[in-house]
């Protein structure tokens, strides 16, 4: 955390809104000519909950990757948790990503484990003791109400559990943001709105949380932050927004 | 890394190399055949060198033997000719009986061996001069001229021989080196094919551990384990081969033939060489299982 961060809260105690995720004038080109993110600047504060909006191709997926540092803009700068990501080495990049949980459309578990393995992954990787991966891993299952099928494989599974693993796979290393990618695209109405739950709960527990997504029914009932983008430009940023794709 | 981490991706590895069992397999065949073929050049490159060095520190001398049916007196004259040169110190005559009765002594031949000979003299006709010279280098000049004696059937010299064996050496090094470096670059081929079909048969969970943070080491250590396993045991393999049948072939060598030459030939001791031998081996199927793995890594992981 800044300097000056830590001077304004000091003055004004814990109610001051801290950035975790700031954009400043991002553009990223693939190509020369074509800027699949122009000059965007928005920032999310700890505790939030935010959706971004907008057409497939409208720049969304590539600020995913610029903030899983999967790629670089090509000017601006990009902060994570106050941390200046074009400052940080390839080396210091896992470091980066095990503050973010992300979420993917198509689940992405490994096929050949069962829901423990699955979620235990998570926690190898970061070298945790079996002793904690046999804590924590029921400890996150029953949070997304899986804690009865851990034995079971992913194809054993309906597609809201299996997004419900998922979820627990990106929780249970404790991530201060939660990064879901179209987590209800693959999923029926019902299933949809028990994962969108799930991540309302997550985020009342503490855990940012920002979600990329076309669904307008949802995006418009649950009347959160709405930061909608357009051809790599940020049209709208509303607190407590709704969306049409009509827009 | 933590030691349940290394253990994580032990466990790993051996899952993968079973999952890709078939090229494991080639790739441990291949770097044994390539051991195997280094081991036996060691053996007989080592052991002609041993053999040479023998001949060298050895006192050296060119033993000179006669045409059939000549007489003493006639030996004598070749004798006093050969005493003129500077360069020689001494010469002794062995008679066909003495040399006969050395080669019994030296080849242990057994008394049913000997009966079947009777009074015979096998070596009626080896009757020879050992001439020792004060000089090596005027060898090749002494040869020459005891040659140009009459009565003079054949000169043997061991500098002679040294020379040929050296040349043999030489000749099978060189054959045995290409064909083996061969067989290392065909090793690190197949260890990389099976690196690179592990990698694509693991893509979407090496994408999914590079989201959720893992360091490149947890992700390459499996495939690190894979290679290091295969070229590991396709370096113990050939030396669990090796062992056995060179100090089988040593004690035959050594009992069939240990007195060709008077005695001069003998063999390296099989924990002699196999000292030296396997550390060789193994750094070498180490380093084959390293380079294998990494370089393709390094391609297929952009890690």
């Amino acid at each position: 955390m800044s300097r000056k961060t830590d001077y304004i809260k000091k003055v004004l105690g814990d109610n001051v809104p801290v950035p975790v995720i700031e954009l400043v004038n991002v553009s990223k080109s693939y190509q020369p000519g074509t800027e699949a993110l122009s000059d965007v600047s928005l920032r999310i504060d700890k505790g939030e909950f935010v959706f971004i909006v907008g057409h497939s191709g409208s720049g969304k997926s590539t600020l995913i990757k610029l903030l899983m540092k999967e790629t670089s803009p090509s000017s601006g700068k990009i902060f994570v948790n106050n941390k200046d990501l074009s400052k940080i080495r390839h080396h210091q990049i896992p470091a980066l990503r095990r503050k973010i949980g992300v979420v993917f459309q198509s689940f992405r578990l490994l096929k050949d484990r069962n829901i423990f393995e699955n979620v235990a992954f998570a926690q190898r990787i970061i070298e945790k003791s079996s002793k904690e991966i046999k804590k924590n891993v029921p400890a996150v299952l029953s949070i997304v109400g899986l804690e009865d099928k851990m034995d079971k494989f992913p194809n054993e599974l309906s597609g809201g559990e299996q997004q419900r693993v998922a979820v627990a796979r990106a929780l249970v290393n404790a991530p201060s943001i939660l990064l879901a990618d179209e987590p209800t695209g693959n999923l029926d109405p019902k299933n949809s709105w028990e994962i969108m739950k799930l991540l309302n709960d997550i985020n009342k527990r503490g855990t940012t949380v920002v979600v990329v997504t076309h669904n307008e029914e949802i995006v418009n009932v649950m009347q959160k932050r709405v930061i909608t983008i357009e051809h790599g430009v940020i049209v709208s940023d509303v607190k407590r927004g709704g969306y049409s794709s009509e827009d | 890394m933590k030691i349940r981490t290394l253990i994580y991706s032990i466990g790993q590895g051996l899952k993968s190399l079973h999952r890709n069992r078939l090229f494991s397999l080639a790739s441990v065949g291949t770097i044994t055949a390539s051991m195997l073929l280094f081991g036996l050049l060691f053996f007989v490159t080592g052991n002609i060198r041993y053999v040479i060095e023998n001949f060298e520190s050895s006192t050296v001398s060119v033993s000179v033997f006669f045409n059939e049916g000549l007489s003493d007196g006639e030996k004598e004259q070749i004798k006093s000719n050969i005493e003129l040169r500077a360069e020689v110190s001494e010469v002794v005559y062995t008679s066909a009986q003495e040399a006969w009765e050395k080669y019994k002594k030296d080849n242990k031949l057994d008394d049913g061996t000997l009966d079947s000979f009777g009074d015979v003299n096998p070596l009626a006709d080896s009757d020879n001069y050992t001439v020792y010279l004060n000089d090596v280098d005027m060898q090749d000049s002494l040869v020459n001229y005891i040659e140009g004696l009459s009565g003079v059937r054949q000169v043997n010299c061991d500098k002679k021989i040294a020379q040929g064996l050296s040349t043999v050496n030489k000749i099978i090094s060189l054959a045995s080196s290409v064909l083996i470096i061969i067989l290392i670059g065909v090793s690190i081929f197949l260890i990389s094919t099976m690196v690179s079909i592990g990698v694509s048969v693991r893509t979407e969970e090496i994408g999914i551990m590079k989201l959720i943070g893992a360091k490149d080491s947890f992700i390459k250590a499996p495939f690190v384990v894979e290679g290091l396993i295969v070229g590991i045991t396709g370096s113990i393999l050939p030396l669990a081969i090796l062992v056995p049948v060179y100090r089988k072939v040593i004690r035959y060598l050594n009992s069939n033939y240990a007195n060709i030459l008077g005695g001069k030939v003998s063999f390296l001791s099989t924990k002699y060489v196999f000292v030296r031998l396997s550390p060789i081996v193994l750094a070498m199927g180490i380093v084959i299982g390293l380079i294998g793995t990494l370089t393709t890594l390094k391609r297929k992981l952009n890690v």
